[in-house]
C-alpha cells in the first residue's frame, strides 16, 4: 500500500530541491512522508479499538486484521476466493471488450449501424448496471453464469462509447492520404484506423474495466456464488467477523490499486505512447 | 441541407430500431418461450408502473431513494470539496490526505457494505454513508486538480490589482476551479446513484427503489422489476440532463469558462 502511495506520490514535485548529492536520503525521506499519514491513523485506529468504546467484534484491533489475514492465507481461504474474483473479472471483461470493441468500430464505421446501434446503448447506458442484477438473475439464475454476463454486459458500455467516438474522431485526412497511397480496406483498418482510434479505446477499457471491479464485488454479494471476495466480506458479516471482512476489503483494495496502476498504465506506454500518438505524463 | 436530410435519416432509423426491438421483445414475450413471470409483455410493464405510481408506492420509493442519495452527496460536498481546496492549497495536507486518498480510492463502495451494515446498522444510515463515501473520492480528486490548475497569471494579475486573500479566493481560485467541480460533481453523482441502489439491494431496508427491484425477485415481478428499472434509468437521466447541466449553464457556460458543446 505504501508502495502505491509512493507511485502517486511521484507525480507532485517534492518540495525539497532534487539533484542533491544525497539521493537515497530523499528517497527515505518520500518513503517516510508517505508512511506517515498511515502511521497517524493506524495509531488511532489502534487507540480507539483497545479503548473499547465500539465492542471488539464490530472493531478489531490491527493484530486480529494481520492475524486474520495471515491465518485465511495460510489456510488458502483468501488465496481461493482471490482467484475466483479474478477469474470472473478477466472473463466478464473480456467478454465487455470483445463485444464493446466490435460493436463500437462496426458504429464509427458503418451509419446503419450507428443508426442501429445508438438508440438501444443510449437507452441502456444510463441505468446503473448493478439494477439489472435482480433481472439478471431472475433470467439466467443464480451463479457464476450470471455474475460474469452481468458483469461483462455492464462494463461493456463504456467500451463500446469510447470506441465509437475514437473510431469517428481518426482525421479525414490521414484515411484519404493512405487510401491515396493505394492502401487496401484491410491495412487501413489495421495501420491507420486502429491506432488512430486506440487511445479512446483504451480510455474506454479503462473505464469498463473499473466498472466491471466495481460491480464484481456486489455481485458477488448477490449472485450466491459459492467463492469470492465479495461473498467472503458479505458471509463474514453473518458471523460477525468483522476482521475476516478488513482482510477481504484489503485484498479488493490492492488488486484495484493494481488494475489501475500497473495493467492500464503499462498498456498505454507499450502502445500510444510509444506511437507518439499521446505523450507521457 | 444535406446535413439536415441525413439528421432526419438517422432520427428515423433510430426510431425503427426501438420500434423493432419493442415488436421483437413483445414476440418473444408472447410466444410462451420463457414462463411470462419471468418476460412480461410490455403492456403488462406499464401497467405495473401505472399501478404503482397510482397508489403511490413508487413515489415513496423513488423519494427514499433520492433522499439517502441527496443527503449522501450533500455530505459530499460539504466534506470533500473543502478538503480538495486544503488540499490544493497547502502541501502539508497534500503530503498527509493523498496517500490516504489514494489507498482509500480503490476500494470500490460496494465491498465496504457489509462492514457499514455491521457499524451503522440496518437503514438509512448504511446507505447514506455508502452514498458518501462513494462521492467523496470523485469530487476530492477534481477540486484538487481544479485549484492546482488555476491559471497562476490570474492570481498574479488579481494579486497585482490588490485583491486581498480572501478576495483572491472567491473571486479568483473558486470560479476558476468550477468547471473541474462540476465534472465532480457530476462524476460523483453517477456513483452515488449505482451505489445508492446497490447498497439498498444488499442492505435490505424497507423501501427504495433498488430494494423494490431486489424484492421483486424474490416474487418473480418481473414486471415490477422493470418499471422500476424505467424509473431508475429516468431519474437519472434527469439528473445528468437537467441538473448538472442547467447548473453548468448558471454558473461556468456564463462566466465564459466553457465554450457551449454541441447538444
Amino acid at each position: 500500500m505504501q508502495d502505491a502511495a509512493t507511485i502517486v506520490m511521484q507525480d507532485v514535485p517534492p518540495g525539497a530541491p532534487t539533484g542533491a548529492p544525497d539521493a537515497g536520503r530523499e528517497r527515505w525521506r518520500t518513503v517516510w512522508r508517505n508512511a506517515f499519514p498511515f502511521l497517524v491513523v493506524g495509531a488511532l485506529w489502534e487507540i480507539v479499538a483497545w479503548t473499547g468504546i465500539f465492542p471488539r467484534q464490530l472493531f478489531p484491533t490491527l493484530e486480529d486484521i494481520v492475524r486474520s489475514f495471515a491465518a485465511l492465507t495460510v489456510a488458502g481461504i483468501l488465496p481461493h476466493h482471490t482467484v475466483e474474483t479474478l477469474l470472473r473479472l478477466v472473463t466478464g471483461f473480456t467478454l465487455a471488450a470483445s463485444f464493446g470493441v466490435t460493436i463500437g468500430m462496426l458504429m464509427g464505421r458503418s451509419r446503419r449501424a450507428e443508426d442501429i446501434f445508438l438508440p438501444l446503448v443510449s437507452i441502456l447506458a444510463p441505468i446503473p448496471g448493478i439494477a439489472y442484477t435482480p433481472l439478471f438473475l431472475l433470467w439466467f439464475g443464480p451463479g457464476n453464469f450470471s455474475a460474469v454476463l452481468l458483469v461483462g454486459f455492464v462494463s461493456m458500455f463504456p467500451v463500446i462509447y469510447n470506441t465509437w467516438t475514437g473510431v469517428k474522431a481518426v482525421k479525414e485526412i490521414w484515411l484519404r492520404s493512405a487510401q491515396a497511397m493505394g492502401a487496401s480496406n484491410r491495412r487501413l483498418f489495421r495501420h491507420v484506423i486502429l491506432p488512430g482510434a486506440l487511445p479512446y479505446i483504451l480510455t474506454g477499457l479503462r473505464l469498463g474495466l473499473g466498472q466491471a471491479w466495481r460491480i464484481l464485488v456486489a455481485v458477488e454479494m448477490l449472485a450466491a456464488v459459492p467463492w469470492g471476495l465479495g461473498w467472503l466480506i458479505f458471509g463474514a458479516r453473518e458471523f460477525l467477523n468483522t476482521d475476516a471482512m478488513m482482510a477481504g476489503v484489503i485484498v479488493i483494495a490492492v488488486i484495484g490499486l493494481a488494475l489501475e496502476k500497473f495493467v492500464f498504465q503499462r498498456i498505454e506506454t507499450y502502445t500510444v505512447v510509444r506511437w507518439g500518438m499521446i505523450t507521457a505524463s | 441541407m444535406k446535413d439536415q436530410k441525413q439528421n432526419n435519416r438517422s432520427m428515423l432509423r433510430g426510431a425503427v430500431t426501438l420500434v423493432a426491438a419493442a415488436v421483437i421483445y413483445e414476440a418473444v414475450a408472447r410466444s410462451g418461450l420463457f414462463a411470462a413471470a419471468l418476460l412480461p409483455t410490455i403492456p403488462t410493464i406499464l401497467s405495473a408502473l401505472v399501478v404503482m405510481v397510482r397508489d403511490g408506492t413508487m413515489e415513496w420509493h423513488a423519494a427514499y431513494t433520492l433522499y439517502r442519495v441527496l443527503f449522501g452527496f450533500f455530505l459530499a460536498v460539504v466534506f470533500a470539496l473543502p478538503l480538495g481546496v486544503l488540499m490544493a492549497r497547502f502541501k502539508r495536507a497534500e503530503d498527509f490526505f493523498l496517500p490516504l486518498v489514494s489507498a482509500l480510492m480503490p476500494i470500490p463502495s460496494f465491498a465496504l457494505v457489509p462492514l457499514f451494515m455491521l457499524w451503522f446498522g440496518i437503514g438509512n444510515l448504511t446507505t447514506i454513508m455508502i452514498v458518501f463515501y462513494a462521492a467523496s473520492f470523485p469530487m476530492l480528486f477534481n477540486t484538487w486538480s481544479g485549484v492546482r490548475s488555476v491559471n497562476p497569471l490570474w492570481l498574479r494579475a488579481a494579486g497585482s490589482m490588490g485583491a486581498d486573500e480572501r478576495r483572491l479566493f472567491w473571486k479568483v481560485i473558486i470560479p476558476g476551479a468550477f468547471p473541474f467541480i462540476i465534472t465532480g460533481m457530476r462524476q460523483a453523482f453517477l456513483r452515488c446513484w449505482i451505489a445508492v441502489v446497490g447498497a439498498e439491494m444488499i442492505a435490505a431496508s424497507d423501501w427504495g427503489l433498488g430494494w423494490v427491484i431486489y424484492d421483486a425477485k424474490e416474487f418473480l415481478n418481473a414486471d415490477v422489476m422493470l418499471a422500476s428499472l424505467i424509473v431508475i434509468g429516468g431519474i437519472g437521466f434527469v439528473f445528468e440532463r437537467v441538473v448538472f447541466g442547467s447548473l453548468e449553464r448558471a454558473t461556468v457556460l456564463r462566466w465564459g469558462m466553457v465554450r457551449m458543446a454541441k447538444g
